[in-house]
């Protein structure tokens, strides 16, 4: 069971927390919107990425199980 | 009710060759002006069988009618209709089933035609699809400025008699925007919100109006299922082509002398439907399939064209919605792109960051091309603007427009080129061709009350 970052892009103000917390998978474009690489977390990285949704401010990152 | 004939039985045998074969389906019998009333759609399609399940709990054999008949979306995603169904029963509650006529798409008229003109053929359909499902509700939605559209599923609604059991029938005025009439957008609206676009999942088949799961049909769609349910695959099959059957509706505009809505068959020759249409009056740039996320394809090409998805995938176009827009040579293609870019950007609900941000940016780079005031590396920019808008919005619209300005600086290259160079040309002064907003050129007049 894999699992992924996601953004939800209407919840998203570009506060630019989760690129500081997860810069593996979490890069900002020109105007400071996360761009995310969906490629499965797993082990640290999970961790990470956990830390990154829980920090940020608007709740718009998350770390999705795969659906089936 | 009990002695409807129910679609249990085999298909029926193939109805008379005459009514088999020919066009138009739809369409047959239209109206000039006006709605048609019950009682002449009756003795033109018959009754509609009954669409109940044979059992409780069991699927309606309906939707595997559907499946066979291989009908697919006429909203412009072409989903395999009898999935979605599929999608609407085997999901938990009591569903809803929602007829979609808010046609934002200012080049398209075909749904506000048949809530129009033909809104008990759109009502059949809504009410088989709800039978089938066991909905309790069914919701018509017609967008605010199709104010005559509006009116007559209003008094069809009202002509036609309530049996016992079937779904309760209301209307709703969604408002006019160019992504009001997306899914979530529109379960947002009849949810209370705002016809803005949500975050999926859940989708609206899991999740939609009052949280039950929720079937959204194109208008025409749910017509064809009118038919479907009444003559059955086979006959439905007949024409088309394999992978895509039966017929269609488009909406034909551009230099032509009766643009308008037209039945076509899938796999007919554009020449075909421009003779329908009495020819062009003027030479034509490039038509441009599929409304403004759709794709432009140049006029050298126009003679050989087919109306088929198959036909169409290799210049990347598809017929989607049926829009076929005309550009005539006497418009300049860079300046319409333009217009129309800031017209889009303008229709983002603004939600999204990448939306609002990459469509003003792109728009504002089009313009500076079209005005010869951009910097030599605009079209790079624009690519790369591309790059970062794409699949970034919660609904389509970022990714349709992306489409849409780079379809036409492939297919004007030179005509963009030029302008980059040397600024505005002659042409910039021709009157806008393209439509913005509602009024779309042959659109019926329609203003003054809005609901």
């Amino acid at each position: 069971m894999s699992h992924r970052v996601r953004v939800n892009p209407i919840m998203c103000e570009a506060h630019g927390m989760c690129a500081e917390l997860l810069p593996e998978r979490i890069t900002l474009d020109e105007w400071g919107y996360p761009m995310i690489d969906s490629e499965p977390l797993s082990g640290t990285l999970l961790d990470h990425a956990r830390r990154a949704a829980q920090a940020c401010p608007t709740f718009a990152l998350l770390v999705e199980r795969e659906r089936p | 009710m009990s002695n409807a004939p129910s679609l249990m039985a085999a298909e029926p045998a193939l109805p008379e060759p005459d009514v088999a074969a020919s066009l138009p389906r739809l369409l047959t019998g239209i109206p000039g002006h006006g709605a048609m009333s019950l009682d002449e759609h009756l003795s033109i399609h018959g009754l509609a069988p009954s669409a109940r399940p044979r059992r409780r709990r069991e699927e309606s054999p309906l939707i595997a009618r559907i499946e066979r008949a291989g009908l697919r979306g006429r909203g412009g995603a072409s989903f395999p209709t009898a999935r979605k169904l599929r999608a609407v029963a085997s999901s938990r509650g009591r569903p809803v089933v929602v007829v979609n006529a808010a046609e934002g798409e200012p080049a398209s008229l075909k749904d506000r035609t048949l809530t129009h003109s033909l809104p008990h053929l759109v009502l059949d359909g809504g009410e088989l699809a709800a039978q089938a499902l066991g909905a309790e509700e069914l919701i018509v939605c017609v967008c605010e400025s199709a104010l005559a559209s509006a009116e007559s599923v209003e008094a069809a609604i009202a002509e036609r008699p309530r049996q016992r059991g079937a779904a309760q029938v209301r209307l709703v005025v969604v408002p006019d925007h160019y992504v009001a009439g997306q899914e979530s957008a529109l379960v947002n609206y009849l949810n209370g919100g705002s016809a803005k676009p949500t975050f999926t999942p859940p989708m609206p088949f899991e999740q939609g109006v009052r949280r039950r799961p929720t079937l959204i049909n194109n208008a025409e769609t749910l017509a064809h299922i009118a038919l479907i349910a009444r003559h059955g695959s086979q006959w439905f099959r007949r024409l088309g082509t394999a992978p895509q059957p039966g017929s269609t509706l488009v909406t034909l505009s551009g230099p032509v002398p009766h643009p308008g809505v037209y039945e076509i068959e899938h796999g007919c020759s554009l020449s075909s439907l421009l003779g329908a249409a009495g020819g062009t009056t003027a030479g034509v740039s490039a038509v441009l399939l599929g409304g403004y996320a759709g794709t432009w394809i140049d006029g050298e090409l126009l003679r050989g064209l087919t109306l088929s998805d198959e036909h169409l995938a290799p210049h990347g176009a598809a017929v989607g919605a049926g829009v076929v827009l005309l550009l005539s040579e006497a418009a300049c293609p860079v300046a319409e792109t333009a217009r129309v870019a800031q017209w889009l950007a303008g229709q983002s609900t603004r939600q999204c960051g990448p939306c609002v941000n990459g469509l003003d940016a792109l728009a504002g780079t089009v313009k500076e091309i079209a005005g010869g005031v951009a910097q030599a590396n605009a079209t790079q920019r624009i690519a790369r603007l591309a790059a970062l808008v794409r699949r970034r919005g919660a609904c389509g619209h970022p990714d349709g427009t992306v489409n849409f300005i780079l379809s036409a600086l492939e297919t004007f290259a030179p005509a963009f080129a030029d302008h980059a160079r040397h600024g505005p040309c002659d042409a910039c002064m021709h009157p806008a061709e393209l439509p913005l907003g509602v009024s779309a050129p042959g659109a019926p007049r329609e203003r003054g009350r809005v609901r």
